[in-house]
């Protein structure tokens, strides 16, 4: 599979510009919490495990746009990204991350469970295509009382291969449910590529044979990822749902904490990170406007500043006491 | 009042909690198919009409539809979801244990799950897949309440207080119990119809009930059990022997009010369960009596179970692996010894 081609575009008009720069600082943010994170971890301060996201920022930020606040979204075990570009606070997830009484589920979800249903995200479903048939669920009630609300569903290649997935996908066909299915393809399901537990490796493929529409997508460009899951938004609320999107992308970063990614080829990474979203983005943005480079930098500056300081409250913030163990079991 | 089965109770209810709030709705395998079944035991039969948009039928995917269930209820939907078989739900299991009862906790108090699950168990004559006791499973599950109804009076105001329950609540029912005519009648079935009040009522998910009182011996039963329990404690009446009968209902939680208040007074409990006896409820509740009421306790608390076996099918090794009135009373006559 070759990586898709990187052509910048041209100059923008002022409303587009404005949200190229609103995405390249979203997809910024995300690097940059998931490159502190990580060191986090690694100097030890925060415990449990990791599933990071570097290199896939323009799915998620792409997707999370063509959303309303009050549209849902369901993730992964790898959801840091998702849950930010669904309008979650770093503050509230760096405290979550830090096991704090003050992080978005209170200490008891932690990376894996990152979520706040005030925000459009239910906590992350970490079970391999477990959030699929949560989210068909989810458009079935927005049908049930004709809110035009829809689902967004993240999961990775590793999850079609899951009944669920299918079980899930089919209910959202049969009763025509408004839920894009967006299935990152990084190319690989924890160490094993993608083509060894599959025959046919386009995914998008698989929308036909429940009756829908797939589209695959250059998961690595967030204004194609924006166009297509714009399309499928609009289609859904427009009782036209669901929609297969497969979004073509790269982890840069190993499937958790201390996996080296000695699986992937040497020659297979470097052409991704040829085609690192952010920089084609970059790309574009300063294509014709050579002096908004120091803008871009400003806005890493801006975020870098943001980030440092959550982190400095989030060692601060006040973890929960044992007496909050046995809290928030039942209703 | 009028007098009814478990079948006609439950789907009493259930049309009647659909009118009430039009969040509830039924999702299921043959539930709501014109001319069809109303599900495997006829508890939904012919609601499709009451209700066309809220009576949904399923594929034949457990693991689905129960995450479906899931999700609509997180979105302030109240669904009614159903297996065919017990069995079945070890397929849908990963929705219900590790979503539904779950996702309350994780997300530190922010989600409700408000998921009425039903599913009907018990050795049939209908083999090994299609007959295990299944409470054991989901009874040491936090997040989920689990409950065994074994008259239709319960079934009904249990049904109606799951549904307005903001929890995921799991509803164990018999098949020998739903009734014993129509085209879904078992061989074997016992009477366990109710008179029914017209008015409005639920049963609270959290109590035991007392089906007979007794001075002698206290006999904890759930869902058939709780019948055979009651025939044996005739029986003994007749040798002199007065047993206490707790239908257990709640198995998650479990009332330990009504049953400390009976091991007190009798001090000898033998607990009856359908399932096969290692690893079943009877060994928690068991071990919470010695913890909770062990000084009074005047004998080790005896268990009537079925054999550590899958269910046979034919009905000599059927009727040898499940626990009957005859072992019932015989375990009595053992700790009164």
């Amino acid at each position: 599979m070759n990586p898709p081609d990187a052509t910048p575009g041209p100059r923008q008009a002022p409303a587009e510009r404005q949200q190229l720069l609103g995405f390249y600082r979203q997809m910024v943010r995300i690097r940059q919490f998931e490159e502190r994170v990580k060191f986090l971890f690694l100097e030890g301060t925060m415990p449990g495990t990791i599933h990071q996201c570097q290199g896939q920022e323009a799915t998620a930020v792409g997707v999370c746009a063509a959303l309303n606040a009050d549209d849902f979204i369901t993730s992964t075990f790898r959801g840091h990204g998702h849950a930010l570009a669904k309008g979650l606070g770093v503050q509230e997830m760096l405290d979550e991350l830090f096991g704090a009484a003050t992080g978005c589920c209170k200490g008891k979800g932690g990376s894996m469970h990152m979520g706040n249903l005030a925000k459009g995200m239910v906590p992350g479903i970490a079970i391999v295509a477990g959030g699929v048939p949560l989210a068909a669920g989810m458009a079935l009630a927005f049908k049930l009382k004709a809110t035009r609300q829809v689902a967004a569903c993240f999961f990775g290649d590793g999850a079609v291969a899951e009944g669920a997935f299918h079980e899930g996908v089919n209910m959202a066909a049969i009763w025509n449910l408004p839920v894009v299915f967006v299935c990152e393809n990084n190319l690989y399901g924890a160490s094993t590529r993608v083509d060894l537990v599959m025959r046919n490796t386009t995914i998008s493929d698989r929308a036909a044979s429940y009756g829908f529409r797939g589209e695959t997508v250059d998961g690595n460009d967030v204004v194609a990822v924006h166009a297509a899951a714009k399309r499928a938004v609009d289609d859904c609320r427009a009782g036209r749902g669901p929609v297969l999107l497969e979004l073509l992308t790269y982890r840069r970063t190993g499937h958790s904490r201390r996996d080296p990614c000695l699986y992937q080829g040497k020659d297979e990474r470097e052409a991704w990170f040829q085609r690192d979203p952010i920089d084609r983005l970059a790309a574009v943005l300063t294509k014709n406007q050579p002096a908004d480079a120091a803008a871009l930098d400003a806005i890493k500056a801006e975020v870098d500043d943001e980030i440092s300081a959550a982190i400095a409250r989030a060692r601060q913030a006040p973890q929960p006491t044992p007496d909050d163990l046995l809290t928030d079991v039942y209703a | 009042m009028k007098k009814q089965g478990i079948a006609e109770a439950l789907r009493d209810g259930i049309a009647e909690e659909m009118k009430r709030d039009e969040a509830v709705f039924c999702l299921g395998e043959d539930i709501a198919v014109a001319g069809g079944w109303g599900g495997a035991f006829t508890v939904t039969l012919g609601l499709e009409k009451l209700f066309p948009t809220r009576m949904i039928n399923t594929p034949i995917a457990e693991l689905g539809f129960f995450g479906v269930a899931t999700g609509a209820a997180l979105m302030g939907m109240r669904p009614i979801v159903d297996v065919q078989y017990g069995d079945f739900l070890f397929l849908a299991s990963d929705q219900i244990i590790n979503n539904a009862a779950k996702l309350r906790y994780m997300s530190g108090g922010a989600c409700k799950v408000p998921l009425v699950m039903r599913a009907p168990i018990g050795a049939t004559g209908r083999g090994s897949q299609h007959a295990q006791s299944m409470e054991r499973f989901f009874t040491g599950v936090p997040g989920l309440k689990v409950v065994a109804v074994s008259t239709a009076y319960d079934a009904k105001g249990v049904l109606k207080a799951a549904v307005r329950d903001d929890n995921p609540v799991l509803i164990f029912e018999h098949k020998l119990l739903y009734g014993s005519k129509g085209a879904r009648a078992e061989p074997g079935a016992v009477d366990a119809t109710s008179e029914i009040p017209d008015e409005d009522y639920t049963v609270p998910l959290d109590r035991a009930v007392v089906r007979r009182e007794g001075r002698d011996v206290t006999v904890l039963g759930w869902l058939l059990m709780a019948h055979y329990a009651m025939h044996a404690a005739e029986a003994l009446a007749q040798t002199g022997i007065s047993a206490e009968v707790i239908d257990v209902r709640s198995l998650s939680p479990v009332d330990y009010e009504t049953i400390g208040a009976s091991v007190r007074k009798t001090g000898r409990v033998v607990i009856v369960e359908e399932g096969p006896k290692t690893g079943g409820v009877s060994a928690e509740i068991s071990a919470s009596i010695m913890e909770r009421f062990g000084e009074h306790l005047q004998a080790p608390v005896a268990r009537v179970a079925s054999a550590d076996v899958p269910v046979p099918f034919t009905p000599i090794l059927e009727n040898a692996y499940r626990p009957d009135a005859a072992r019932i009373a015989a375990a009595v006559g053992e700790i009164l010894r």
